[in-house]
């Protein structure tokens, strides 16, 4: 090539070239669908969600009944029938089937991770992992059939002859057992990540494999363990169809005993809550859409209200999600 | 290849009085190798006996066999992959963590052959410490880092006392004496490997192992590190695996020299292995002829 062509050649804009520019639109659009779902969602949400609170409905034009923010914040009963919308029933079983999930999967689902990442041989991993990881892929509404055949029969059985034929604990069971691989399978990322010259280190020091495994290992992956464990909340809290089939349909908030005495009287949660019906805020909201309310009426709109909190709550453990993250992030370069 | 003719010859076996240690024989040594210094008297700490080295079917040690005399500084030079780290893996059984690594042959730390089938890695290790080639502090803090080793072995001490007197000795105190609670991971690349030595000494082990510890620091770092086990070899028995060997040449009693194919070629004081070597292959490749 001749020093005339030099300049031609230097000259060539591949940077938008048809194909580049192709490429790139079409990555675009693929990103900018997703998003725009996510908006599309949440602004539909939020509309909506304006018709229920008597606040912000007179600007929508909205006539009929509405329930003001606080009383749907503070309300202590939820009943279609009499048009009482308190939330919090709904949040009580919710939190409920959270707690008791939490209880079963975080210390099985760390364990779990401890040994695949630590103690497995890379052949038991090798299937033991993907194996694990079927249980997140069973459909859920087989967890709830699977709580109502088998687990209430055994706990009426062995442990509480009076348990409710829809109750918590069996619904809270059977989402711990379903988000095990998502804990395990986190944590068990983070802790693999973690250098292999700090076991060494480890060893090096007279260590036992107890001592490198939950001494070295767990602090330093912690992050990604607690990660782990709010993503795994997420998903009880927004889980769905087992609670629907497996906990009952009674909107129920929790009653509260007290220790001691006096000033230093405390306040606990009765724990027979959870061999008694109750219901989740997402399945009051499965509820309603197979109810006979007609649409646009006030029970309708409370779904949104229900919505709504449903979805501040998950945004909230995200961001902490990320602020845990990033927060206990150890930087080993 | 003969590596070295001493005759060893046990004449008295003393049982250490640590409690840990009650099957560690110290064997004495009668035939007193000569130092670089040309005067002290020393004796055998730790002694390879013919000891070959596989990963899968590649062998990466042939017989070696060597004597490590206590208190002084042995280094291991060679060109990249001819075994030196492998070696001083055997001591402390480091390999045993590696699932492809078997290892052969005898190796003994005082008296005890540590590839006994009653020997235990981790009982081992507490008495061999090791620091390793890129700094590998833990997430903790500057104390915690200096206490682990005697926090995992269950012995009770006076924590401040020995966090100084290891930070002392690691040439670290004064850098960090003010912030002991802060994490390991804050300090510079230099700061955090003296911290690893800190960790390394804290429990009292028989000997130090030290593969390629300057090798990922800074010029300043790694003289600082240097000076350090000049002090270090006044208590403990030190074994450096360095590819430097101007490093080798300044800090180290005696010099092993590791060529291709995992072969000890020759193994002497430090001075005579950089000034008269007897093998030839030694002399190129100290010259730089190759490797």
């Amino acid at each position: 090539m001749g020093a005339d062509n030099l300049d031609d050649s230097l000259t060539t804009q591949t940077e938008n070239s048809p194909r580049e520019l192709l490429a790139r639109s079409f990555f675009f659009v693929c990103a900018f669908v997703s998003i725009l779902t996510t908006v599309g969602i949440v602004f539909v949400l939020v509309t909506e969600a304006t018709t229920f609170f008597s606040e912000t409905a007179g600007l929508r034009g909205v006539t009929g009944p509405t329930v003001s923010i606080v009383d749907f914040l503070t309300g202590t009963e939820f009943s279609i029938a009499s048009e009482q919308f308190g939330v919090l029933p709904l949040l009580s079983g919710t939190l409920a089937i959270v707690v008791g999930a939490a209880v079963i999967a975080l210390p099985l689902g760390v364990a779990t991770a401890i040994y695949l990442s630590e103690y497995a041989d890379p052949q038991t991993r090798k299937y033991l992992k993907p194996a694990l990881e079927i249980l997140a892929g069973v459909p859920t509404v087989i967890y709830g059939y699977f709580a109502v055949e088998y687990i209430t029969p055994l706990l009426e059985r062995y442990l509480f002859p009076d348990i409710g034929f829809f109750n918590a604990l069996s619904a809270s069971i059977v989402v711990g057992i379903m988000i095990i691989p998502m804990v395990s399978s986190i944590s068990e990322d983070a802790m693999s990540a973690v250098p292999d010259d700090l076991r060494e280190a480890g060893y090096g020091m007279g260590a036992t494999k107890f001592d490198v495994s939950t001494g070295i290992v767990v602090p330093a992956a912690i992050s990604g363990i607690f990660s782990s464990f709010i993503l795994a909340i997420s998903r009880a809290i927004g889980e769905t169809m087992a609670v629907t089939i497996a906990a009952g349909a009674s909107p129920k908030l929790v009653e509260f005993g007290t220790v001691g005495a006096g000033p230093v009287s405390v306040p606990y949660p009765d724990p027979a809550y959870f061999l008694e019906p109750i219901q989740t805020m997402t399945s009051a909201m499965v509820q309603l859409l197979f109810s006979d309310i007609t649409g646009g009426g006030v029970a309708y709109r409370s779904l949104f209200g229900i919505g709504i909190t449903l979805f501040v709550i998950t945004l909230i453990m995200n961001v902490l999600s990320d602020w845990v993250a990033s927060r206990y992030q150890e930087d080993y370069d | 290849m003969t590596t070295e003719d001493t005759t060893t010859e046990t004449v008295a076996e003393e049982s250490s009085n640590d409690p840990t240690n009650d099957d560690m024989l110290i064997q004495t040594d009668v035939s007193e190798s000569v130092s670089a210094s040309g005067t002290e008297s020393t004796r055998t700490i730790v002694e390879s006996r013919n000891v070959n080295v596989w990963y899968d079917d590649d062998q990466a040690l042939q017989d070696i066999s060597m004597e490590i005399p206590e208190n002084q500084v042995t280094a291991m030079i060679g060109p990249s992959g001819c075994g030196k780290s492998t070696f001083l893996r055997c001591i402390n059984r480091m390999n045993d963590l590696i699932d492809a690594a078997r290892v052969e042959g005898e190796l003994y730390l005082g008296g005890k052959n540590v590839y006994d089938a009653d020997v235990d890695p981790v009982a081992l290790r507490r008495r061999v410490g090791m620091v390793f080639q890129k700094p590998n502090p833990f997430p903790k803090s500057i104390r915690e880092n200096v206490l682990y080793g005697l926090k995992v072995q269950g012995i009770e001490v006076d924590e401040d006392e020995i966090v100084e007197q290891s930070l002392r000795r690691a040439a670290l105190w004064d850098e960090v004496k003010d912030r002991l609670d802060e994490s390991g991971l804050e300090l510079s690349g230099g700061q955090q490997q003296r911290l690893c030595i800190a960790r390394a000494i804290a429990p009292d082990p028989e000997v130090l192992l030290m593969d390629e510890p300057a090798s990922a620091l800074d010029p300043i770092a790694t003289s600082q590190i240097e000076d350090l086990i000049d002090d270090l070899a006044e208590q403990y028995t030190v074994v450096i695996v360095t590819h430097n060997m101007q490093q080798a040449a300044r800090i180290s009693d005696k010099t092993a020299v590791f060529l291709t194919g995992g072969e000890l070629v020759e193994f002497d004081d430090t001075q005579k292995i950089f000034e008269n070597p007897e093998s030839d292959r030694v002399e190129d490749y100290i010259t730089g002829k190759f490797g």
